[in-house]
């Protein structure tokens, strides 16, 4: 139980890495609070979650581009008086298309949710940490913004700036006891990946050293690493969890 | 409301009450740096039991600023 007495708000939980980090906290006696755009899928797994685990768990319908949305939640949560532990920020996007054919819209909507409602939820975070003189974010990334790669170049940047995000902010409060870290995962099986065409599959497969694609879990593990006390020393870090892929 | 918030910039900063004047300014004294300042805001919601929007965290430059942005949230 790496995660009992803990609270933590994990954005864009209703499926994929979201999904198995909120599953794997639930198991290691986390209290939940989970955001997403997709209630319906969040009430399906906080009832799982409760009675499988016994944990307290606080769904609620947000955009995280939206400040306003995530002010909406944080009120209400100080409202209960519940303060968080831990951020994940989690929530993102991917594009997968030549530059020249990613729409200005496109480009708003990626940085909006994978950059920007990063920095909103630390912002509100912020408060509960302040309020313990403790607090811990962790930010994912991705390789592609660590190495980058073709037909990336909004979504990478973005998955870029997460990574410029973490180191900087990790100096700015580790001052005052807490920590950031962020998570480059690379080749994973989930919705982001699952419209690949069996060639383009096989060949991004071929670049992972451990020669399959990662689960969701893998990813929750090195959350969970992080999550726990048993990281209480490290900040400022990305960590890669990707099966040796080289991009 | 403002006896309050002198007590709690006078022991965020460790600072006499009667050192807290309206004047007082973000970063003129080296108690009231960076750090601290992120701690005062909190000590400052976590005592009214307020959420200062981030706007007016941005314009808490000094105690005169600070009692009047309080004023918006605890209008009496």
């Amino acid at each position: 139980m790496l995660l009992k007495d803990k609270t933590i708000l994990i954005t864009g939980s209703s499926k994929g890495i979201g999904k198995a980090t909120a599953t794997l906290f639930a198991q290691h006696g986390a209290n939940l609070v989970l955001l997403s755009r997709d209630i319906a899928a969040l009430n399906e797994l906080s009832a799982n979650l409760s009675s499988a685990c016994s944990t307290v768990v606080n769904v609620y319908q947000s955009d995280v581009r939206s400040h306003d949305s995530l002010k909406a939640v944080f009120t209400d949560l100080n409202t209960k008086g519940i303060v968080i532990d831990v951020l994940v920020n989690n929530a993102g996007i991917m594009i997968g298309a030549t530059l020249q054919t990613v729409s200005e819209e496109l480009i708003k909507q990626t940085y909006e949710t994978n950059v920007f409602g990063a920095m909103y939820a630390s912002q509100f975070s912020l408060r509960s940490f302040l309020k313990k003189r403790k607090g811990n974010i962790i930010n994912l990334s991705s390789i592609i913004g660590a190495k980058g790669s073709a037909g990336h170049s909004v979504y990478g940047s973005s998955k870029m700036a997460i990574i410029g995000f973490t180191q900087s902010l990790s100096k700015e409060l580790a001052p005052l006891n807490i920590r950031v870290n962020a998570i480059a995962p690379g080749f994973i099986d989930t919705d982001m990946t699952k419209d690949l065409t069996p060639a383009l599959h096989e060949k991004t497969l071929s670049s992972v050293g451990m020669r399959r694609i990662g689960t969701p879990e893998d990813v929750a593990k090195v959350a969970l690493f992080l999550a726990s006390d048993l990281s209480e020393y490290v900040t400022g870090q990305v960590i890669g969890v990707d099966g040796g892929m080289v991009i | 409301m403002d006896e309050k918030l002198v007590q709690i910039i006078s022991a965020a900063f460790k600072i006499p009450a009667a050192s807290v004047t309206d004047d007082l300014e973000y970063q003129s004294i080296p108690q009231w740096d960076s750090i601290s300042h992120m701690l005062l805001i909190s000590d400052i919601e976590s005592n009214f039991n307020i959420v200062i929007d981030t706007q007016d965290v941005i314009n808490l430059s000094s105690v005169g600023k600070a009692k009047e942005i309080l004023r918006k949230y605890i209008p009496n």
